[in-house]
């Protein structure tokens, strides 16, 4: 199987497809989310909010349904979104929580449905916080960088994701390939 | 991964690339390294397009403040200028108050300096309004100790003198009426003269024979003769001379600003007095009084008949 690979899982009564996305389009929405991610901020500090590459990396997890994939992507997103946040952020920390994340998203993709806006909504709050509480623990244990579990801003960011979400998923769907 | 379960396959790759990139982060803290290999691969493959997004939202934010937002522009505009009129407004009073100060200071400044010589400080409250004469009326009047034939100067020079005198103000003369003259020397030459109104904004030296040496510039002070200004004060400056049959024309511009006056002191004594002023030039000061042409002067010139 490779990454362009279509297949169908049927579970008793519960039918999920594999969507299959257009020749490089993958790379082409985490390179540009990892672009916009890094000198939009400079425009428009107030997007700075939004995890553009966690975004990414949630919906090709959720649509892909293929861990292995999921997870990969995951990885040399966050591996790339370190590299771009500068010397102050060592080169993992963003890579090994959107390692797990691709992978979770993946691993549920698989088992869920998650076309239905709510469900991307709901999802998308689910891995913000996962994805934030995977960052404070590596802080906290591999860097010794104690960070508050919990703040405002977070709950906001996750709010303001989601919703960006709901309709960045919808335009990344246009990306598939036709089944 | 040929003996491990396909379903667990990507769970070890799971604990695979995250105990990678622990290490990696380890090998960050140990060695205090910033993983550069990787962040200079990383930001040369972006900086292209960060580069290109820059210039792109360059050009929109160009064609945006330069089209779009434009329709603001004119509303914008409007207030600016409502400001801009007002703020004019507010400029030209305070010059207006500066000035005031700058005139009141220099008034205060010429009274301190003469504090023994009698005199009253009068704002003018209105002039002549005929363009017959040359008149202005002083908030000053006889309650105040003000008479007729008091001189009236400002720190500038001489203004003319009091031809009237009520209960609360006074009518006086300007020095550039035909009607009105006064006892004057050049300051460099001491060559006494009388200087008279025209009728216009210049004065007029009389009775200076052609084969005196005058020129244009030369100051005119004065003489102290007429008995009603003190000597030394400034009349003004020279700025033309003719030659005439006899006497040359010579017209003088007034030292005091007739034509401006808000506030003037007036002498109140009509005995001599010893004026100290600032304005005048040493040379000036340190000349002798005219000997040869004092006798040509017309020392009680005050108001011509």
């Amino acid at each position: 199987m490779n990454i362009n690979d279509t297949f169908d899982i049927r579970t008793g009564e519960l039918h999920i497809e594999v969507h299959k996305f257009r020749a490089g389009a993958i790379f082409l929405a985490a390179g540009l989310a990892l672009v916009l991610q890094a000198f939009l901020p400079v425009y428009l500090p107030k997007v700075g909010i939004l995890d553009l590459p966690l975004l990414i990396t949630i919906y090709f997890g959720l649509s892909r349904r293929n861990p292995s994939t999921g997870l990969l992507l995951g990885c040399l997103i966050g591996i790339a979104q370190d590299a771009l946040s500068g010397p102050t952020v060592p080169v993992g920390l963003f890579g090994i929580a959107k390692t797990i994340v691709g992978y979770l998203a993946s691993s549920i993709g698989a088992r869920l449905d998650t076309e239905h806006p709510a469900a991307r909504f709901a999802l998308t709050i689910v891995f913000f916080a996962v994805h934030q509480g995977i960052v404070v623990v590596t802080q906290h244990l591999l860097l010794s960088q104690p960070q508050r579990w919990f703040t405002v801003h977070l709950g906001v960011a996750a709010l303001i994701n989601a919703v960006v979400a709901v309709f960045l998923f919808l335009l990344l769907d246009r990306l598939r390939k036709p089944s | 991964m040929a003996g491990i379960p396909s379903r667990h396959r990507s769970l070890f790759l799971l604990g695979g690339v995250v105990l990678l990139q622990v290490l990696l982060l380890a090998v960050q803290i140990k060695r205090d390294s910033q993983g550069r290999l990787i962040r200079v691969w990383t930001v040369g493959a972006v900086s292209p397009f960060e580069r290109a997004g820059a210039h792109g939202i360059g050009g929109i934010r160009n064609v945006w403040n330069h089209y779009f937002a434009l329709q603001n522009t004119s509303r914008d505009n409007e207030q600016l200028k409502r400001e801009n009129d007002s703020l004019k407004l507010q400029i030209t009073q305070l010059q207006a108050k500066a000035a005031e100060a700058d005139r009141l200071a220099g008034l205060l400044k010429f009274r301190q300096t003469n504090v023994n010589v009698p005199m009253v400080a009068a704002r003018v409250i209105g002039g002549g309004p005929s363009t017959a004469s040359f008149t202005i009326d002083l908030d000053r009047g006889e309650h105040d100790g003000i008479k007729r034939d008091m001189g009236v100067i400002t720190p500038d020079g001489v203004v003319g003198k009091v031809i009237e005198s009520y209960k609360d103000t006074s009518q006086v003369l300007l020095l550039t009426d035909k009607d009105s003259g006064v006892g004057a020397m050049l300051a460099d030459s001491g060559i006494q003269k009388p200087v008279g109104g025209t009728g216009e904004s210049l004065l007029a030296m009389k009775y200076v024979p052609n084969e005196d040496d005058v020129t244009a510039g030369q100051r005119v002070v004065t003489s102290g003769m007429d008995r009603i200004f003190p000597r030394d004060l400034p009349v003004g400056t020279i700025v033309d001379i003719k030659a005439g049959s006899t006497f040359k024309q010579i017209r003088v511009k007034p030292a005091a600003n007739l034509e401006r006056l808000q506030e003037v002191f007036v002498l109140l004594t009509l005995k001599p007095l010893d004026l100290k002023h600032e304005f005048i030039a040493p040379a000036a000061a340190s000349t002798p009084p005219a000997g040869s042409s004092a006798s040509a002067a017309n020392p009680g010139v005050s108001e011509k008949q």
